[in-house]
């Protein structure tokens, strides 16, 4: 069974609008890593909203590991399934220090104590923040905040983490330290990943990149295919990474270069 | 700028009086104030200072710290004293001068008041310094639980403080940042006088609500993901405890405030 | 105009431990510069760049602008901001008039400014960041894209009239659109309004394509100051440093190390294809 699946999902903010999405059908596999781009106004967020039960479909229905989310007792159990981190990291810690925060989801659902400890302990090495339990949230950089979010969310033991553009308001260091973070719980925890982005180069280690426009799926697949059709992708206003476009100019001068998504392997192909 | 405020003067330390429960130092607080209204002598207040200087010297706080703590209230303090030295009237007349008179009655009650001033803060700031505002927040939370029961929202307001604990440092930061780009194009916080000052401020704080409206629907949110539903069924990552060290705190604190009160 | 520092250091008043953000820093900056200025997050940029502006006076030194050292007591900081321009990160988030004109308005009028001036220099601010005056300047700024309050703002600095423009990361959060947009803005500002411009970024190509000198700051000291193809040649230096290079220039510089030799201070995507391509055919691959 998938563990997340959407079946014909519309969903507009208040029915004089126009839909936000239109008849999205989707569906995530346990353990999987899903990126999911597109550029301002493609209905991304509002798609990652509707997985943690933060919005209800207009028409449609959202399953989470066998729960509808219309059905409002699932809520918190789908919530506990299906973790969210936002964007801005200042504006999702609630606690004055870390540990307390990456306590809060636990409190919530009511977990004894000595067991949030232990929960708190492991959340935080699995971002690699445990050094920082007693710290106060402020004086962490932009990337530790994130981080922090995402212990946060581990604590609860979701099976999949939803990230709502993590790292769009970080620096190179921070957004390099959030995606190593998400690809390691990814590979070494199995925690499904569904990651929504605009940067383009960070889709490249995903299992499946999904295009979205204009509140629908306007392709998905492989990153590889995805990456493919370079024209396509800037017609919908995205970033695409220097070195695809590079190997697709070096292409047209007549270069023979296979389908490539990094540096390195630009730099292997032509040198080899 | 903004930044140099500090609230909130918390001063992590390992001693006794810092392990203590919140709930029984929030309890001997109120109870040693009261009882500091009841005391009506200076051999009183030397009993009370004595106390202060126990707690102060088990808190590992320096008493350097603490006395830095009451500059901000010197005003206060020596506008109590000015006011009660000349216009508090009877007793001998120590000094006069034209109709300008300092009489013996002023010179006590005096100094009297600002004994009680300045003990009351001393007194309180060791609870803020030696408790954590989480603490703080979980003590007043325990304490006003049984107030449930008629309608107050005890855990919700608990985290009402916490949040607003979290997000000071981050909003006064905002502040210093707009306040510079607005100072960037020209604006003037700085003088003119006070009608003017207040509209001058229009510029740093419009931005400022409207951030913090937008950093209040985002937490919202988040909190919502994070299966937030209220203080019901809610646990707490650290459980209070009372210890027996918390106990003979309170039965000293209680026969000190029986003390002050009868004798 | 001239600026110009010397010996500055700053401590924060609030920085407990006496960490310097800036230590002894010497730089004269010119007219008709573009600077990109790049850094670790912490490395100092952000208060170098709001000590040109008379934001932050230094714990010692002194800053010299247009010869008059606005570290005195008593200089106008107003006309230094006057003739400076600072643009804020995310800068649409000091937006608080009612109405786009309003807000562009505030600067030219805290100049004391005739009203007719004002209107002259919120038109102007506007059309040169690519919004319509009459279709814009009663709107509330409240209800734009965020890429137009973007606009609004950096007009808002631009309605000032500075002759250095000073810009922290302007193109963050923006759609690649968006971004060409402003690309576009600073390359008009510099190569016809003659305005120097320092641009603070931590995107690397950008710095390299429209920059004529780069500073790499780092703990508050001034790393490299040079053409950004010098700068960006010191290949392991600024790895060391933590700082990405521009995508380009790792690129060639690692097609180098594998023996094919192209040019390695190329920053534009046309000039790479060329090199690369040329260079492929003169020699069978690598």
């Amino acid at each position: 069974m998938a563990l997340i699946e959407l079946r014909g999902v519309d969903f507009s903010y208040s029915e004089m609008e126009t839909p936000v999405l239109k008849n999205i059908n989707l569906t995530v596999e346990a353990g999987e890593f899903v990126s999911i781009i597109g550029g301002n106004g493609s209905g991304k967020s509002t798609l990652a909203k509707l997985l943690n039960v933060l919005l209800v479909p207009s028409a449609g229905e959202v399953i989470v590991d066998g729960m509808n989310t219309a059905d409002e007792e699932n809520w918190l159990k789908i919530r506990q399934k299906v973790g969210m981190v936002f964007q801005n990291p200042d504006n999702q810690l609630v606690a004055t220090r870390v540990e307390d925060d990456v306590a809060f989801g636990p409190e919530n659902l009511g977990i004894p104590s000595p067991e949030i400890r232990k929960r708190v302990d492991k959340a935080l090495e699995a971002v690699g923040m445990e050094k920082f339990k007693d710290n106060p949230p402020h004086n962490l950089s932009g990337g530790q905040k994130q981080r922090v979010a995402i212990a946060g969310v581990i604590a609860m033991e979701p099976e999949c983490i939803v990230l709502d553009e993590p790292t769009a308001m970080l620096d190179p260091q921070g957004r390099k330290e959030v995606m190593e973070t998400i690809h390691f719980l990814n590979k070494e925890k199995g925690i499904t990943i569904i990651h929504i982005t605009h940067f383009m180069e960070e889709t490249v280690g995903a299992d499946r990149v999904i295009v979205m426009n204009q509140g629908s799926i306007h392709k998905s697949g492989l990153p590889l295919e995805i990456f493919r059709e370079i024209d396509d992708l800037k017609k919908l206003g995205l970033d695409v990474p220097l070195v695809v476009e590079l190997a697709h100019e070096l292409r047209k001068k007549g270069v023979e270069i296979p389908a490539i998504l990094s540096i390195n392997e630009l730099v292997d192909s032509l040198c080899s | 700028m903004l930044r140099n405020i500090t609230i909130g003067q918390y001063m992590a330390r390992d001693s006794i009086i810092h392990n203590m429960d919140p709930r029984i130092k929030i309890v001997i607080t109120i109870m040693m104030i009261t009882a500091l209204f009841f005391i009506d002598s200076f051999s009183g207040y030397g009993l009370f200072f004595l106390s202060v200087l126990v707690i102060i010297s088990l808190s590992r706080i320096p008493l350097l710290r603490i006395i830095k703590g009451l500059r901000p209230v010197l005003f206060l303090v020596m506008l109590t004293l000015i006011l009660h030295v000349f216009f508090t009237r009877g007793g001998e007349v120590i000094w006069q001068w034209g109709f300008i008179s300092i009489e013996a009655e002023g010179l006590y009650t005096g100094f009297f008041m600002v004994t009680r001033i300045v003990l009351l803060i001393i007194f309180t700031s060791l609870l803020t310094l030696t408790t954590s505002p989480l603490e703080l927040t979980d003590g007043i939370e325990y304490l006003l639980s049984p107030l449930k029961r008629v309608g107050v929202p005890a855990s919700e307001l608990a985290m009402m403080m916490t949040i607003a604990l979290r997000f000071i440092p981050t909003l006064l930061e905002e502040a210093d940042k707009i306040m510079k780009a607005q100072m960037a194009r020209g604006a003037d916080f700085e003088s003119g006088n006070i009608v003017k000052r207040a509209r001058n401020l229009i510029p740093l704080l419009v931005p400022l609500f409207i951030s913090a409206f937008r950093r209040a629907d985002d937490l919202a949110l988040a909190m919502e993901s994070r299966c937030y539903h209220g203080g019901e069924g809610r646990t707490r990552l650290y459980e209070l405890k009372v210890k027996g060290t918390d106990f003979a705190a309170l039965g000293v604190a209680l026969l000190l405030c029986m003390v002050f009160i009868y004798f | 105009m001239l600026i110009e520092l010397k010996n500055v250091s700053h401590i924060y008043d609030d920085d407990l431990k006496g960490t310097e953000a800036l230590k002894d820093i010497n730089l004269r900056i010119s007219d008709q510069e573009f600077i990109g200025l790049v850094g670790h997050t912490g490395s100092g940029k952000s208060t170098l760049v709001q000590m040109l502006n008379g934001l932050i006076k230094p714990s010692s030194g002194s800053v010299i602008i247009d010869g008059v050292n606005i570290t005195g007591e008593k200089t106008s900081l107003l006309g230094i901001r006057r003739k400076i321009g600072l643009v804020f990160q995310y800068p649409e988030h000091q937006l608080f008039e009612e109405t786009v004109y309003g807000d562009v308005a505030f600067g030219p009028r805290n100049l004391g400014l005739s009203e007719e001036e004002v209107e002259l220099r919120v038109k102007e601010a506007l059309e040169l960041v690519g919004l319509d005056y009459e279709e814009f300047k009663d709107r509330s700024p409240f209800n734009l894209s965020g890429g137009q309050q973007r606009k609004v703002a950096i007009a808002g600095v631009l309605a000032m009239k500075p002759e250095v423009l000073i810009l922290d990361e302007p193109s963050a959060g923006l759609d690649p659109q968006g971004r060409q947009q402003l690309i576009s803005l600073l390359e008009y500002l510099y190569n016809n309004k003659g305005m120097t411009i320092i641009l603070v970024s931590h995107r690397m190509e950008e710095i390299a394509r429209l920059s004529n000198r780069v500073i790499v700051m780092s703990e508050g000291e001034i790393v490299f100051d040079d053409s950004p193809a010098r700068v960006f040649s010191e290949v392991e230096k600024i790895r060391e440093l933590g700082l990405d290079l521009p995508e380009i220039t790792e690129i060639l510089w690692r097609l180098n190390g594998k023996g094919l030799r192209v040019r390695t201070d190329i920053f534009s995507l046309a000039e790479a294809v060329e090199e690369i391509s040329r260079e492929l055919r003169g020699s069978s691959k690598c």
